[in-house]
């Protein structure tokens, strides 16, 4: 074997369906390095996400001088969401729910297209992964060094390079878990407080558990979290179908493999010359000639280390290739022009999607400055005063979602000669001006008193209107007066 | 249990338990199981030493760390109750009528009240202070004995009736019982005070009743019935009543006098805390 011009490596996917038990100990991975243009993307993902990660909470956004400054904010302490333009109060955390549900179609329709790309780039755990792997080659070389020193006894230099490479991924993961932290506060002046040791002690204890959940995820764990703790790989079969594209072995070129000489003939037996570089490459430790298996994160490292053999041994490339399970049994592989992208799922996904999101769009374009909501007394339902008349009790919160105060008046429609107050103005009125300072919910207490003979029955539907005095912002919310039957 | 047997399969012992022919193996506990179990037991022995941990006949290990709950609440309580000292004081130098003209003070008052109305009040007059037939609606605006915040708040330090030295007393004698009255004079004058508020009533009884009426009632009531505060005699000619405005309530009422309590509450209540509740019972709607 020593005159092929490709190598053999020794090496057995972790899991190879004959070998899966219930519950086996781990087997340690030494991914080799692969290069090629999917490696070339994981950089490039790589580095954006990280980037994306680590600027976003030191981007300023001017709110005037009674908001923070920072554009992406979570603050807990005043209960609202800042992002860029967008401010959320906690009475609108369906938003939230809308990004969650958006997030959730994304994924699906990106799954039903193109497999698990989500998980082979831009999940978080497939990027700090990946860095932890740059790192521990950088300081314990690639696959073969590193299952040497494995194997090799304990010495100085085994400590030392043990060491530092323990140490560079207690620094990233405390990177990690101190970046988090600047999301909830403002920045500038967290770093200070952290740095001097004045910060909360809640900060610190975030920083430790993700320093702690990122060392140990991405360095120990690694392939584990994907296969065992993770939920998508399960769902995932859920939105492939024969049409998706995914990472895929040609069987029919391929079969039957085996080893090949420089000039052999290639008539009788197939492309595959059993090289199991796609299986030294895989950071998941699988072989991915088995065919689709939920391990499979679609990195597609495979793709590049056997699209370099197939160079070497002057055969067209793509013998492992993103194709469709068509593709995959079909002797002629399918090109990516007939892949039908346009198909019943991936209509319903992004119909669902617009749909979703126009919603989305739409509240957020007509989301007002005030909110009102009104809250009936239930005990008592109502109160008869000495000369006759009924009085119902009202809870009325004023949102005011400006930062200045405004004055509000609140009037009465629906029931004729109703009077009303609230519990300090004691004489009775038309209607009522409550000031709302900015920023803030104002709980009203208000009374509204009508005589018996207005009452048509024993409820009535009424409305509430709280008006802006100065820019005229009504609101209008709609309640019951009730009185004896 | 001499012979031990194993599970074909695995190899592993099995523990001589079987169900429908599924015989359930001898597994070790894994170690990290039996490991944090030692663990646990190393901890609660010294939790014994440091926490109160073991009750004794009349008395339980205190542990070394001194910990007491009870002793933490009445810190925690202290702690509240050194926080409001400035609100506190303010509200008692205000005049309860101005306390509202100080809205942050007035707030503070409103929503201590509240719960303290709802820990001793509620009984009687209702969780919504609706009250009920014998205890007074304190939504509404009909005062026995005023509704203005100072005499709400003299009604809850003293009570009426109660056994306190300045308790308010009003008696609403049984004219019946104690034969002040005749039964048919008792018909008459309820036939009178209903007619005060509705139409329809027995013409004749009414004349009649309102001649007993000015003799006997008019003293508390007031010629035009209207009440007096000064007794705690309800309004007659109002909408709303006491105990009950059908006439059988009303000739009971006659006959048999109303002598319900209201304990004093100066000697059980912070005055702070009395102070809270007038406003509070004051800011319902009713309030004068």
């Amino acid at each position: 074997m020593s005159n092929s011009p490709v190598e053999k490596i020794d090496v057995q996917a972790v899991n190879k369906k004959e070998n899966r038990s219930l519950y086996v100990s781990r087997k340690k991975i030494h991914p080799k390095r692969a290069e090629g243009t999917f490696r070339r993307l994981k950089w490039i993902i790589m580095g954006i996400t990280l980037a994306i990660y680590y600027v976003s909470p030191w981007i300023r956004w001017d709110r005037g001088p009674l908001a923070p400054d920072q554009a992406i904010l979570i603050d807990l302490e005043h209960n609202r969401f800042y992002f860029f333009f967008i401010e959320l109060w906690p009475q609108e955390v369906y938003y939230i729910t809308g990004i969650l549900i958006l997030a959730a179609l994304g994924l699906f329709m990106v799954t039903s297209l193109f497999g698990r790309a989500w998980c082979g780039y831009s999940c978080p755990q497939t990027v700090w992964t990946d860095l932890f792997i740059v790192v521990e080659r950088a300081i314990e070389g690639d696959r073969n060094a590193r299952l040497k020193l494995d194997k090799a006894p304990m010495s100085f230099s085994k400590l030392m390079k043990r060491v530092s490479k323990h140490t560079s991924w207690l620094i990233i993961g405390l990177l990690t878990g101190g970046a988090w932290i600047f999301y909830f506060a403002d920045a500038p002046t967290l770093i200070q407080e952290v740095l001097t040791g004045e910060a909360r002690s809640v900060a610190y204890s975030t920083i430790g558990v993700l320093t702690a959940t990122t060392y140990v995820f991405g360095g120990l764990m690694r392939e584990q979290v994907c296969t065992y703790m993770c939920p998508w790989p399960r769902i995932q079969g859920a939105m492939v179908d024969e049409h998706s594209l995914t990472v895929t072995y040609h069987t029919a070129r391929g079969e039957p493999r085996g080893p090949h000489k420089k000039n052999d003939t290639w008539d009788g037996r197939g492309h595959c010359i059993d090289c199991n570089q796609c299986v030294a490459v895989c950071p998941m430790g699988i072989d991915i000639r088995d065919g689709a298996q939920l391990e499979c994160i679609s990195c597609a490292l495979c793709i590049d280390a056997c699209d370099a053999v197939m160079e070497k041994v002057g055969l067209p490339k793509g013998l492992i290739s993103y194709d469709t399970h068509i593709g995959r049994v079909s002797k002629e592989p399918i090109t990516k022009l007939d892949v039908p992208f346009i198909r019943p799922r991936t209509i319903a996904y992004a119909v669902l999607l617009t749909l979703v999101g126009s919603i989305m769009l739409y509240a957020l374009l007509t989301r007002s400055a005030l909110d009102v909501n009104v809250i009936r007394d239930r005990n008592p339902l109502f109160v008869q005063l000495s000369d006759g008349t009924i009085r119902n009790g009202y809870t009325v919160k004023i949102l005011n979602k400006v930062h200045d105060v405004r004055r509000f008046q609140v009037t009465i429609d629906g029931l004729e000669n109703a009077k009303a107050w609230n519990q300090s103005e004691g004489p009775q009125f038309e209607h009522i001006v409550v000031p709302v300072p900015g920023d803030t919910l104002s709980a009203i207490k208000l009374f509204i008193a009508a005589p018996r003979s207005e009452l048509e029955s024993g409820s009535m539907d009424i409305t509430i209107i709280v008006k802006d005095l100065v820019s005229g912002l009504t609101e209008k919310q709609s309640t019951t007066f009730k009185g004896p039957k | 249990m001499s012979k031990v047997e194993r599970d074909e399969h695995s190899g592993t012992e099995t523990t001589g338990h079987e169900w429908d022919g599924i015989k359930e193996l001898d597994t070790p506990m894994p170690r990290w199981w039996l490991w944090s179990f030692y663990a646990c037991i190393v901890w609660s022995i010294g939790y014994w030493i440091v926490m109160p941990a073991w009750p004794l006949v009349s008395d339980y290990t205190r542990g070394m760390l001194g910990y007491s709950s009870r002793a933490l609440v009445t810190e925690e309580l202290a702690t509240v109750a050194a926080g409001r000292a400035e609100v506190t004081k303010a509200l008692q130098e205000t005049e309860l009528a101005d306390v509202k003209n100080n809205q942050e003070l007035y707030q503070f008052a409103v929503s201590g009240g509240r719960s303290h109305y709802a820990v001793n009040c509620s009984q009687c007059h209702g969780s919504g202070a609706q009250g009920g037939p014998g205890f007074p609606n304190l939504n509404d605006d009909d005062w026995l004995w005023g509704g203005k915040v100072d005499e709400i708040y003299a009604t809850i330090q003293y009570g009426i009736r109660s056994d306190h030295d300045e308790t308010r007393t009003g008696e609403m004698p049984a004219f019946l019982k104690d034969e002040i009255l005749e039964k048919g004079q008792v018909n008459d004058v309820t036939e009178y005070v209903l007619s005060l508020s509705q139409e329809g009533r027995d013409a004749e009884a009414v004349a009649r009743g309102k001649e007993v009426f000015m003799n006997e009632c008019a003293s508390c009531h007031g010629e035009n019935a209207k009440g007096g505060r000064e007794f705690g005699a309800p309004n007659l000619t109002d909408a709303i009543w006491f105990y009950g405005g059908d006439k059988e309530t009303v000739q009971k009422t006659i006959a048999n006098g109303r002598q319900n309590v209201m304990p004093a509450w100066a000697d059980r209540l912070d005055d702070t805390v009395i102070r809270q509740i007038a406003l509070y019972v004051h800011s319902l709607g009713g309030g004068e």
